[in-house]
C-alpha cells in the first residue's frame, strides 16, 4: 500500500483488508510513523533490536583541534569539533583523515522491530527511534520477517502499510511486492504525487492498482485520476465515499469494516474481493 | 527567522498551512517559502509561482580509472553503504547506494579515483506574488532526500521570514529540514493517528533543539487525546483549524486557507506573532 502523498488513507484500507481474508500476514512498512498497530490490537510476541549504520565519536581528550575532520566531513556533523551524531551518516571518512586516530566509529540502536499476534493474524512492525535514520534498512528487515512467517503459516497474502513519499523507505517497501495498491485522493496535490508513485512503481516494476479515497470531495478531479490512469493503463479499482464512520472508527481503535456498515466500508469491501480475485501478474 | 512546519504525520496540512502563513505576511515583511517535502513537493500547487530557474542537484559518485587502478580493493573495504566493489579485474560501482562521502577516493593509493557529479534532482525558484519561493524535488526512483533537502535549505534568505514546507514522517528528511530553524509548527489532526505521530515528530523536535507548537486541523473530528497531551506536556496550541467539509474541497481545487477564506489571514498574522514571541524566548533560555 503506497499513496505518494500523506494521509490519504492507506492505513485505514489495509487495516480493513486485514480484517477480511483468514490467512493473512501484516506488516507495517512505515516505521518512523507508524499507525496499522493502533487499530488491531496487537500482542507483542518478539522484540528485535535494530542497529543502523555505524556513527562517528571524537574523543576529545586527544583531539588538538587540528579540523582535518570538518573539512573531510561532507554532511556538515562535525561542528565545534563535537559529532553531530543526528546529521552524521556513518562513512568513516572523519575517523581516517584523523592523524591522532582519535575517532571511533561506535554501533547505534536505531529502532525495534516487534512481531505480535493479532486477531486478524500476525502482525511485523517496528519503530525507528525518532530523528534516526536508515529507515528503508529496517524495513527491509520487517518485509524479511513477514515473509518468513507467510512461507511457515502458508498464508495466500502479505498485507503490507507503506510510508508516503517516493524515496528510501517507499522503494524498500515496494520490493518484492506483487502488486501496489495506490491509495489516492482527489485534490490537485493527490493527483501531482499520484503520478510520481506510479512513475516509482514502473521504474521497479511492480503493477500498480489505483484506488480513489474520498472521490466525491470533487468528482471533476476524481476523473481527472481516472483519465490520467487511463492514459498510462493502470486500472482504478476503487472509489471510496467520503464517509465520517472512518474517522469514527480510526478514533475507536477499530478496522472501518468492523465498526460500520456504510458506504465507505461497503467499497472497502468490495475492493478487496476486486484485489483478493485479481490475477497476480 | 525560519520557521519549519512538520507533522509526523502526512496529510495533516502542513502545505495549507505554510502556504497560508505565506499569504498572509506576504507585503508585511519579506517572505521565502522553500518546499523540502522533495519526495512529494506541493507548495507550488497551491502557491502557483511563476518558476524562473531549474538548477540540478548532484551528488559525488566515484569514477575508477582502469588504467592506474591496481584492484587492491581498498574502496571496497572502506565504502559503508557497500557501493564499490572489486571482483577480479573489475570495479563496479552501484551509484544509487553511493552518498558522496569521498572515503573511496581519499583511500586509493593508486590515485585512481575521480567524481562526478550524479543528479538526484532539481531546485526550481521563482516568486509567488511578493513570497519568493524554491522548491526540491527529488527525481523518481532516487532514494536519497538528503542532498536535494540541503540544497533547498542553502537558498534561505537570512534577511526573510523564511518558512520551511517539511516532508511528513520522523526520520532523517524531517531532521535534515528542521535542524537549524527558530520554531517548528507541529500540524496535527484529533486522532489516536495524529496523536501518536505528534508525540515522535516532538521527540524530533527536543532531541534537536527546536521549540515547538502546535496546530489542530480537523479540530472538532476527533477525541480530546491532542488537546490533553499538549496541556500535559505543555506545548502550546496555536491554532485550531475546524473540521470543514468546503476547506477540504477548496484544498481539493488547490486553494489555501488564506485565499479561500481571507478572514482566515489575521489568524496567521496573529499565529506568527506568538511563534514569534516563543521562538524568542526558546532562543534566551
Amino acid at each position: 500500500m503506497l499513496s505518494g502523498k500523506g494521509g490519504t488513507g492507506k492505513t485505514t484500507v489495509l487495516a480493513s483488508f486485514a480484517a477480511l481474508p483468514e490467512n493473512a500476514v501484516l506488516c507495517d512498512c512505515d516505521v518512523d510513523a507508524p499507525n496499522l498497530h493502533l487499530l488491531l490490537e496487537p500482542v507483542i510476541r518478539e522484540t528485535h533490536e535494530f542497529y543502523g549504520l555505524q556513527v562517528a565519536h571524537i574523543d576529545s581528550e586527544e583531539c588538538n583541534e587540528c579540523g582535518l575532520c570538518v573539512d573531510a566531513c561532507r554532511f556538515e556533523a562535525i561542528r565545534g569539533f563535537q559529532i553531530d551524531p543526528l546529521a552524521c551518516e556513518g562513512c568513516g571518512l572523519c575517523a581516517r583523515v584523523c592523524p591522532l586516530e582519535d575517532i571511533s566509529m561506535r554501533d547505534t540502536l536505531v529502532g525495534h522491530w516487534y512481531v505480535s499476534n493479532t486477531k486478524y493474524g500476525p502482525l511485523v512492525h517496528a519503530r525507528l527511534r525518532a530523528a534516526q535514520e536508515n529507515s528503508g534498512k529496517l524495513v527491509m528487515a520487517v518485509r524479511k520477517r513477514a515473509r518468513e512467517l507467510a512461507q511457515e503459516t502458508g498464508a495466500a497474502f502479505i498485507l503490507s502499510d507503506g510510508p508516503p513519499g517516493i524515496g528510501c523507505p517507499a522503494i524498500s517497501s515496494l520490493s518484492g511486492a506483487s502488486e501496489a495498491l495506490i491509495v489516492s485522493e482527489p485534490s490537485l496535490s493527490g493527483i501531482h504525487d499520484l503520478e510520481r508513485v506510479l512513475g516509482l512503481c514502473r521504474n521497479f516494476s511492480v503493477r500498480p492498482l489505483v484506488c480513489i479515497n474520498k472521490y466525491d470531495l470533487s468528482d471533476e478531479n476524481s476523473r481527472r485520476i481516472e483519465d490520467h490512469c487511463g492514459d498510462v493503463g493502470v486500472e482504478v479499482v476503487g472509489r471510496i465515499p467520503f464517509d465520517p464512520d472512518v474517522n469514527s472508527a480510526i478514533v475507536q481503535g477499530r478496522p472501518v469494516v468492523e465498526t460500520s456498515d456504510g458506504a465507505a466500508s461497503r467499497e472497502i469491501r468490495a475492493l478487496w474481493e476486486a484485489i483478493a480475485t485479481c490475477p497476480v501478474p | 527567522m525560519i520557521l519549519s512546519v512538520a507533522s509526523g504525520k502526512g496529510g495533516t496540512g502542513k502545505t495549507l498551512v505554510a502556504t497560508s502563513l505565506a499569504l498572509s505576511l506576504e507585503g508585511q515583511m519579506p517572505v521565502q517559502l522553500l518546499d523540502c517535502d522533495v519526495e512529494e513537493p506541493n507548495a507550488h500547487i497551491l502557491l502557483r509561482p511563476a518558476i524562473d530557474s531549474s538548477e540540478p542537484v548532484t551528488v559525488p559518485v566515484p569514477v575508477v580509472d582502469k588504467e592506474t587502478c591496481t584492484y587492491c580493493g581498498l574502496c571496497s573495504e572502506v565504502c559503508a553503504y557497500n557501493a564499490i566493489a572489486v571482483a577480479g579485474r573489475t570495479v563496479l560501482v552501484f551509484r544509487e547506494l553511493c552518498h558522496g562521502c569521498g572515503a573511496c577516493s581519499y583511500v586509493c593509493p593508486a590515485g585512481a579515483i575521480s567524481e562526478v557529479g550524479r543528479e538526484v534532482g532539481t531546485i526550481e525558484s521563482g516568486h509567488a506574488g511578493g513570497i519568493c519561493f524554491a522548491a526540491g524535488r527529488l527525481n523518481v526512483g532516487e532514494a536519497m532526500a538528503g542532498p536535494v533537502i540541503r540544497a533547498v535549505k542553502r537558498l534561505a534568505d537570512s534577511k526573510a521570514t523564511v518558512i520551511l514546507d517539511a516532508p511528513p514522517g520522523t526520520s532523517c528528511p524531517v531532521v535534515e529540514t528542521i535542524r537549524g530553524s527558530d520554531f517548528c509548527l507541529l500540524v496535527t489532526e484529533p486522532t489516536p493517528f495524529g496523536l501518536s505521530d505528534l508525540t515522535i515528530a516532538v521527540e524530533v523536535a527536543r532531541e534537536i533543539n527546536v521549540p515547538c507548537g502546535v496546530v489542530i486541523n480537523r479540530d472538532g473530528a476527533g477525541h480530546d487525546g491532542v488537546e490533553r497531551y499538549c496541556a500535559q506536556e505543555g506545548i502550546p496550541v496555536l491554532m485550531r483549524i475546524p473540521f470543514d467539509r468546503r476547506i477540504a474541497e477548496a484544498y481539493c481545487r488547490g486553494e489555501t486557507l488564506a485565499a479561500c477564506m481571507p478572514s482566515w489571514q489575521e489568524a496567521f498574522r496573529e499565529l506568527f506573532d506568538r511563534v514569534r514571541g516563543l521562538a524568542a524566548v526558546g532562543s534566551a533560555s
